[in-house]
């Protein structure tokens, strides 16, 4: 049994390694002062430096930051709605409509894409800006679901029958009693929508339009053109940064958002 | 004056379930009336179609004189505590409390002074700024009656609310419920399954089986003279209950009665089958009766000693079973298994009532 829990153990840590040890020398070389990948000559901020005075990469960042926000506001609302309707009301088609809302998470993201984009050409409309919002908008608002579903289970309708029987009306019960109820589940579903619609690549890939890049486009892009430099490893540290403080506050808020 | 609440024909229908089956009742200002029921009679539905929170599908609502049947919940003036309670976990006590007294736009003041005032009232001074998952039960009890009643509703609805406490801090919270009603001069209606707490707090009582009101009267009428035996049996710690038939006035032939017993019944139940109710604290037992109306010879069965009285099972000739409470007094009323005694009851001691 001992040896066994030993061998888990230094299974456990070599995945980890694995799987870190990349973003690990990623970040370290990104502060290297040579141009060299292969060997670390001392500790610069210069591809920083040549980051901040590229106009191009604030306009990507600028853009990936917009997208990411109205993406994030438009998966919570539809998220609060679907969720309410899967969980609080019963009605015809109830089970098939609740499955219905998951399966974009299993669908190959490269297949939701192309259909989207086959679709958007054949309405005519613009690839740019709005077509990106759609199609992030269309899964993330069924990850902000999953995530907002949990809470309102947990919602007792007696809560918003007390607001009513002490003189509070259908918005007053919303805004005051239901909404900040349900405020931490918002909140995750929130930043796990902003995270993933940061994050995208693919979607944005395809639904993109000239004039339009986002920050994970940018670095691919570049990628594609010089291979892998310190320049590179500075961006994409710089992104995995980003990524992880929405993630950070995420944990954070769910852990608070216990009432009992 | 009109009446606080007043329901005309109420009936309300799930699919096909008919949760209240034309109910109609009146609760007179400042009076504490309970609803008393076993669980699924439509206790609860009653009480939310007087909150506004269930449409009835036919009948009249009229708070104090004016029919309410279209007029939605917050504009009713009532006040509801749930039997889950329901405090808003994201408050603290005061916004609780706070919360009725906001919507109706009482100045900070003024909210301030009657958040104290109710919290003096339920003894819980200080507490404001505690959250809600802090509290003990009989705390959140509290509360919520608190949240209830500082808007200074026309009607308070209580729907269970003391389910949850255990046994010992529900009967101190009876008492106190009845205290707080008289104090704060409001008609409370009380829903509940629990006899016990129903005749202690109650002015009247509105016993329910079905859908249906069964009975309604005061506390002490509706023990006394149940109208069937679903309310006899239903209404106080026990009772014997004795089938048989009235063929004339003033006798009763049991069908495990060695012989008739003199009895008072109303003429309507002259010839229908019958039920003789005798609570088994009106009979008395001796080795020896004398000067009472109906005296049966039977054997101790059972005996058991309760502290305050011995409760004993006791068999007639015909295997009748009968339960008599009887006041420990000393050894006068002492009994042993299968000693040979005498049981007796006086007329007025026993009613007949129809079969339910």
């Amino acid at each position: 049994m001992k040896i066994f829990d030993k061998i888990l153990k230094s299974y456990t840590i070599l995945i980890l390694i694995f799987m870190y040890f990349p973003i690990v020398v990623m970040i370290g070389f990104s502060f290297n002062s040579a141009k060299s990948l292969g060997r670390f000559t001392g500790f610069s901020l210069r591809w920083y430096s040549q980051l901040l005075a590229d106009n191009n990469l604030w306009k990507a960042l600028s853009n990936s930051v917009t997208t990411a926000a109205v993406v994030t506001i438009i998966s919570v609302v539809l998220a609060l709605l679907m969720a309410n309707a899967v969980v609080r009301y019963q009605y015809r088609g109830g089970s098939l409509i609740d499955a219905f809302i998951y399966i974009p998470i299993v669908i190959p993201e490269i297949t939701e894409s192309l259909s989207l984009l086959i679709m958007l050409s054949f309405l005519n409309f613009p690839l740019g800006f709005w077509s990106v919002i759609i199609g992030h908008a269309t899964f993330c608002a069924t990850f902000a679901t999953v995530v907002l579903r949990a809470r309102i289970a947990g919602f007792k309708k007696s809560y918003e029958e007390a607001a009513r029987t002490l003189g509070a009306n259908e918005i007053q019960t919303f805004f005051r009693v239901t909404l900040p109820i349900l405020m931490p589940g918002v909140l995750a579903a929130a930043l796990l929508a902003f995270t993933l619609s940061f994050d995208d690549f693919i979607k944005t890939r395809f639904t993109t339009g000239p004039g339009f890049a986002t920050l994970p486009l940018i670095i691919y892009s570049e990628a594609q053109r010089g291979g892998v430099s310190p320049r590179l490893n500075a961006l994409s540290t710089f992104s995995f940064g980003i990524s992880l403080i929405f993630s950070a506050v995420r944990l954070l808020t769910l852990r608070r958002g216990r009432y009992e | 004056m009109p009446a606080a609440v007043e329901l005309i024909h109420v009936t309300k229908r799930f699919g096909e379930v008919i949760a209240n089956d034309d109910i109609s009742f009146t609760v007179e200002k400042n009076e504490f009336f309970s609803l008393l029921g076993p669980s699924g009679c439509g206790k609860t539905t009653t009480l939310r179609c007087i909150a506004g929170l269930e449409k009835p599908d036919s009948g009249i609502i009229k708070l104090s004189g004016e029919v309410v049947n279209d007029v939605p919940t917050h504009k009713r003036n009532i006040g509801l505590v749930f039997q889950d309670l329901a405090l808003f976990p994201h408050m603290d006590v005061f916004h609780n409390i706070a919360f009725g007294l906001k919507m109706k736009k009482v100045n900070d003041e003024e909210i301030e002074k009657r958040v104290k005032d109710v919290l003096r009232l339920v003894g819980l001074e200080g507490l404001e700024r505690r959250r809600v998952h802090q509290l003990s039960g009989g705390q959140k009890q509290r509360v919520a009656l608190c949240r209830s009643l500082v808007p200074e509703p026309d009607v308070l609805l209580l729907d269970e609310p003391l389910g949850a406490l255990d046994l010992k801090i529900r009967r101190r919270m009876t008492e106190e419920l009845r205290r707080i009603q008289k104090e704060v001069e409001k008609t409370f209606i009380y829903v509940t399954h629990d006899q016990t707490e129903a005749i202690v707090m109650s002015d009247r009582i509105a016993v329910m089986q079905g859908g249906k009101i069964k009975q309604i009267g005061e506390s002490r009428e509706i023990y006394s003279h149940p109208q069937d035996s679903f309310i006899a049996s239903f209404i106080g710690e026990a009772v014997n209950l004795i089938e048989g038939i009235c063929e004339e006035p003033g006798a009763f032939i049991g069908k495990k009665l060695e012989k008739p017993v003199r009895v008072e019944v109303r003429e309507e139940l002259l010839n229908t089958p019958v039920v003789l109710s005798i609570r088994p604290e009106r009979i008395r037992v001796a080795r020896k009766l004398r000067d009472v109306d109906n005296i049966l010879d039977a054997r101790i069965s059972s005996a058991l000693f309760k502290g305050m009285y011995h409760e004993y099972e006791v068999t007639t000739g015909n295997d009748l079973t009968i339960k008599v409470f009887v006041p420990y007094v000393g050894p006068k009323t002492t009994f042993q298994l299968r000693d040979k005694i005498q049981i007796g009851w006086n007329k007025e001691d026993a009613i007949v009532i129809s079969t339910s």
